[in-house]
């Protein structure tokens, strides 16, 4: 298991081929890269501050209980802080698992406790300033399912 | 003494990032009511505790939860990672 929270860029092609290796039980890896969206045209960049420590602490929660729930062989998450341009990365995650279900439900069980329990916030800065992305309804309600 | 630290427009509204404060609130919710006393840029960061969430010692904890033991409060909206 490794959570890395950094601020600068990573090759998610790289980190990819890098993942789940050596595991000979392991049938199913998943990864999913979060990229930099320009919803209005006009985003000049992102810039994402974090909580330092409790980021760290949250996410390893979080992917240790993936890891124990869906009897995963390995878990990758990756997340960045500080300022960044449309189209970059933002984040990702990988799992590793016997089998697909397991590999892909964990991956999303991941992402969706990222987005609002683990210590990020975005703001956008664009031609008229800048603006924090607010929490959005949804993504409280897709805990429900887990 | 306690560490009381603030995020994203938390931080913004009140000014600064964390500073220490000499309290002897039992809850959390004691020291919201402290802290939004003392000027109106404090009032206005704790207007609504329905937009606000809380950390005791990097755990996410309810306003009702006890101060006792707690060295670092944080104030910050709702996440909005990944």
């Amino acid at each position: 298991m490794q959570v890395r929270v950094q601020a600068e860029p990573f090759d998610y092609g790289a980190e990819c081929a890098g993942f789940g290796d050596g595991g000979r039980d392991v049938g199913a890896v998943v990864t999913f890269l979060g990229v930099v969206r320009d919803d209005s045209g006009q985003l000049a960049r992102m810039e994402i501050e974090h909580y330092p420590g409790m980021t760290e602490k949250a996410i390893a929660a979080i992917a240790e209980e993936a890891r124990a729930r869906w009897s995963l062989a390995d878990v990758l998450v990756v997340h960045r802080h500080g300022a960044l341009m449309p189209g970059e990365p933002i984040m990702m995650v990988a799992t590793a698992a016997r089998h697909r279900v397991a590999a892909f439900e964990a991956a999303e069980f991941l992402m969706d406790y990222l987005k609002s329990r683990a210590p990020f916030w975005k703001k956008e800065i664009g031609p008229d300033g800048a603006a924090w992305v607010a929490a959005k309804d949804d993504d409280e309600d897709a805990l429900a399912r887990w | 003494m306690i560490d009381v630290l603030y995020f994203a427009w938390v931080r913004e509204r009140i000014g600064l990032p964390r500073e220490r404060v000499e309290t002897s609130a039992a809850t959390v919710a004691e020291l919201v009511a402290e802290l939004a006393s003392r000027e109106d840029r404090y009032a206005a960061a704790f207007a609504d505790l329905r937009s606000l969430r809380v950390a005791l010692d990097q755990q996410l904890a309810d306003f009702s939860a006890p101060l006792d033991g707690v060295r670092e409060v944080a104030f910050f909206p709702p996440m909005t990672g990944g």
